[in-house]
């Protein structure tokens, strides 16, 4: 499982980022957290509110810092 | 098993209303209980300079926070009806403007920080939004908020509120308006017009009632954990002025009867930074010193609506002479509203 946080470097995206890690690290699931910082890709998922979570290269949330419980049921839903 | 869980949706529905009560008996309360607290508990003597800071102190710190709490939670219900994305499907396209009305207007309740107005700006251009519509959303966005329109409410009134809020309107109006007649859009970045954006079909805004009413506590603890600070320190500089800062020290420099204090205090206001929130319980205390009316508007909104940070973000994707005609722009607005209010009042 390929897990994208989008976010160009500001204080939520940070927080969104270690929250999913976190979450990953609960589950005990094989998956890969990466961030992507530049503008071009952010949008090419057509995220228009930073931060953003994609799973498997679906955009499941945008604009806001989820909590852990709510990652983890974003990549149960995947 | 279905039946309980609506029970305990139901539940969460009765207690959020079960608070406003609660909420209305300590917010009339206030100046009884910060008297009280002031006169019958420490036994301050009445009118010392140290006694009225400490009650204006008590008094508007709970005000503004009880204010913000409600407004807030409300304002998170009704901000879960819109997102960017759908914001930008209703402005594309649209002639300049009613597209210019529509965005402005779009731009209070549309969910927005600052740290996203790159890919926002770049979404909504890609999208075909005109290049004026879309200044006039970000124009809108930061300066027309409701924690100005509580913070105003709460410290000047529902008319100044009022006013705040239509001129502010006007100014993203016009100013998006006449960037767009200038036909600027040779000094964005090239590289935006080659970005092409993705579609997602995430829909945040389809969600039931009960889960709108978790997004408005969540952005209740969100935005009030966030600026709390900036209140009370606001408040607390406020409450010391008004107890140690002679009547009319203002009068001088910020009155009306000195013409370059609107200039003045919008050139001082843009390097300044701050939100609604830190801003305004201090320019409550100019006023009561003897600021004018149009003075402290215009440095509030030079303030809140120009600032150096959001400038060096947008450098990303304007080019200087947009920037500066951005800049030039609204603050010529700005120094029409300070004018006007002050020779109205």
């Amino acid at each position: 499982m390929k897990i994208k946080v989008l976010g160009p470097g500001c204080k939520k995206c940070v927080t969104l980022e270690q929250a999913t890690k976190k979450a990953v690290a609960e589950l005990a699931i094989d998956a890969e957290v990466t961030k992507i910082e530049d503008m071009v890709q952010i949008l090419s998922y057509g995220v228009m509110s930073t931060p953003a979570l994609v799973i498997d290269e679906k955009v499941v949330m945008s604009g806001k810092v989820a909590s852990i419980s709510e990652i983890k049921e974003y990549i149960q839903k995947a | 098993m279905i039946k309980s869980i609506q029970l305990a949706k139901k539940n969460q529905l009765i207690w959020a209303l079960l608070l406003l009560p609660v909420w209305y008996v300590l917010y009339i309360n206030l100046q009884n209980f910060s008297d009280f607290i002031i006169d019958n508990l420490f036994h301050l003597t009445k009118g010392s300079h140290l006694t009225e800071t400490l009650r204006f102190f008590i008094f508007e710190t709970p005000k503004v926070l009880l204010l913000l709490v409600l407004v807030v939670f409300g304002v998170g219900i009704l901000r879960s009806y819109f997102s960017p994305e759908k914001t930008r499907k209703a402005l594309a396209g649209k002639s300049t403007f009613v597209g210019n009305i529509m965005a402005a207007i779009l731009g209070i309740v549309t969910p927005f920080c600052s740290c996203s107005a790159i890919p926002l700006f770049l979404g909504f251009v890609e999208a075909g939004v005109p290049l004026g519509v879309t200044f006039s959303f970000l124009i809108a966005a930061p300066m027309v908020n409701e924690i100005a329109l509580i913070l105003l409410i709460g410290l000047f009134g529902w008319k100044t509120a009022v006013i705040y809020t239509l001129t502010g309107l006007i100014i993203a109006i016009l100013a998006g308006w006449l960037i767009g007649v200038l036909k600027l859009e040779k000094y964005v970045q090239d590289w935006v017009f080659e970005v092409k954006t993705g579609q997602s079909d995430l829909d945040a805004t389809k969600i039931t009632f009960s889960k709108r009413i978790k997004v408005g506590l969540e952005t209740v603890k969100d935005i009030v954990g966030k600026i709390w600070i900036y209140i009370v320190a606001g408040v607390a500089i406020g409450a010391a002025a008004h107890g140690y800062v002679p009547e009319d020290f203002m009068a001088n420099l910020m009155g009306k009867s000195a013409w370059y204090s609107v200039p003045l205090s919008i050139l001082i206001g843009i390097p300044m930074y701050s939100n609604a929130a830190g801003i305004i319980p201090i320019v409550s205390v100019l006023i009561e010193k003897g600021a004018s009316l149009g003075t402290s508007l215009a440095f509030m909104m030079s303030v809140i609506g120009l600032s150096l940070p959001e400038i060096i973000i947008l450098k990303k994707v304007l080019k200087m002479p947009l920037i500066l005609a951005f800049v030039g722009i609204v603050g010529f607005g700005i120094l029409c509203v300070g004018f006007i209010f002050n020779f109205i009042y």
